[in-house]
């Protein structure tokens, strides 16, 4: 059925595509931790008792929220800049947005995990003497990570397949790259049929991943 | 050692206590009974200050519970209690949850955790049940390392609340025998349940509560003889039909 195909085209311009799937994995990790810090802030800071801290928090999320990715991208490609009054290379104007951007649902699914914990579980752990801070540490946040996990997952993927966005600003991640090898050479079909198996790979192996070391720590 | 003076609560406009006044003495075992929505539970909760009270003051060892000032986590870490539904800690096994607190609040080593951990659950009969997470456990397990759970602590009074209200009737009784040896062995206790059977058995005074007060407080003789009370007598002429 492959008749008259080249694969031979990907091993040509694997280092090509090698250089966009850096940027990708770069990018992927880069924000999903710093949208995970700032997203533990943000959830924390909403869960307090300090009302209006979490009123703007809840502001900022829902905010965030009803915006497409692609337009927080353009803002803070554009207002970055002008905020600190210098250039900024478009993999730091990115990184910003995806991170801000995936805070916000970050932010709402540990608060939820949070959340999910049953009261008397906090009044068992106060029972027995551990201050707010230990049950949240010990008792709360090892069952609400438990119960995040596959969502948390979920949006990480997510954040690796919009990565692509980024060529709206001139960068070539994995999936950019092969679009320009593709059309250059004619190639679209082998180059997207390789796209798609990569991103099925990686995805595939990172819930395996997160599978197992659920069952490893017991989680 | 615990003294209730005139505690009462309200959730918004709804008086849940009503002028509540009981006092309990080292070594003794009362047991709270009542209709459900009589504050039973409400109150238990309040001698640990897991729910807060509206007036009134509770005295536990000399310490005011009320006051904003006492370390709450300390004097709770000096109390065991008990749960209704067990509350073990799902993520951890029998053993872990026994030895947590040890380690977190009293800042036990490891060792002398754990080997505090096997003897409790050695003494619940437990023993080989360490390494089991609470879901791999029964109901009458789990709520017996919740005892040891608390137990473990060291503690110089012992809540129960509606110790074994969730548990198949042939699990009540293994539950229910381990606090009557806690009793013998001089527990101070305070147990709300409708176990009759068990206050019959340990229980040095009988209090009954209803509508949120304390309708009697008498000695187990008396309260199973003739309570005073119309409402305690039709109470108890009905669980005590069958």
């Amino acid at each position: 059925m492959f008749a008259g195909f080249d694969f031979g085209i990907l091993w040509l311009n694997a280092p090509f595509l090698w250089n966009g799937m850096l940027l990708t994995l770069q990018l992927t990790l880069l924000a999903v931790s710093g949208g995970l810090l700032l997203g533990i802030v943000l959830a924390v800071t909403r869960l307090s008792s300090i009302k209006p801290l979490a009123w703007l928090v809840e502001g900022y999320v829902n905010f965030l929220r009803s915006m497409p990715l692609i337009l927080v991208i353009f803002w803070f490609y554009t207002l970055v800049p002008k905020l600190i009054g210098r250039p900024v290379s478009g993999f730091y104007s990115v990184l910003i947005a995806f991170v801000m951007f995936e805070a916000a649902y970050y932010s709402e699914i540990i608060r939820a995990g949070i959340s999910s914990v049953r009261r008397p579980q906090i009044s068992a752990a106060k029972a027995l003497g551990l201050t707010n801070l230990q049950s949240m540490r010990y008792v709360v946040l090892p069952q609400a990570v438990r119960n995040m996990i596959p969502v948390l997952l979920t949006q990480s993927i997510i954040m690796l397949q919009d990565t692509s966005l980024v060529y709206v600003v001139g960068l070539r991640d994995f999936l950019t790259s092969a679009d320009i090898v593709a059309s250059r050479d004619n190639r679209p079909t082998e180059l997207y049929l390789f796209v798609a198996i990569v991103f099925l790979v990686v995805c595939f192996s990172a819930s395996r991943l997160v599978n197992r070391l659920r069952r490893r720590y017991a989680l | 050692m615990i003294e209730l003076a005139h505690v009462s609560k309200w959730y918004g406009p709804a008086q849940v206590l009503d002028d509540c006044s009981m006092t309990i003495a080292k070594g003794e075992v009362v047991v709270i009974c009542g209709p459900s929505g009589s504050g039973k539970s409400t109150l238990i909760k309040c001698i640990n200050g897991l729910e807060p009270f509206s007036k009134g003051t509770i005295t536990v060892d000399g310490i005011s519970v009320g006051d904003r000032a006492t370390n709450l986590p300390k004097l709770r870490s000096r109390i065991g209690m008990v749960f209704q539904s067990f509350e073990l800690f799902p993520h951890m096994t029998a053993c872990e949850n026994i030895v947590l607190a040890q380690q977190k609040v009293l800042a036990r080593n490891r060792e002398a955790a754990v080997a505090k951990a096997s003897e409790l659950l050695a003494r619940m009969g437990l023993a080989e049940h360490a390494s089991k997470y609470p879901a791999q456990l029964s109901g009458g397990q789990q709520q017996r390392v919740a005892i040891a759970r608390a137990l473990a602590m060291d503690p110089i009074a012992m809540l129960f609340d509606e110790p074994t209200s969730a548990l198949d009737p042939e699990m009540i009784t293994e539950v229910l025998d381990v606090m009557v040896k806690l009793a013998e062995d001089g527990m101070t206790m305070a147990v709300v349940t409708h176990e009759m059977g068990f206050a019959r058995k340990v229980a040095d005074r009988v209090v009954f509560m209803d509508q949120g007060s304390i309708v009697e407080d008498a000695d187990k003789e008396a309260f199973f003889g003739t309570p005073r009370s119309q409402r305690a007598q039709l109470f108890l002429s009905k669980i005590l039909q069958h």
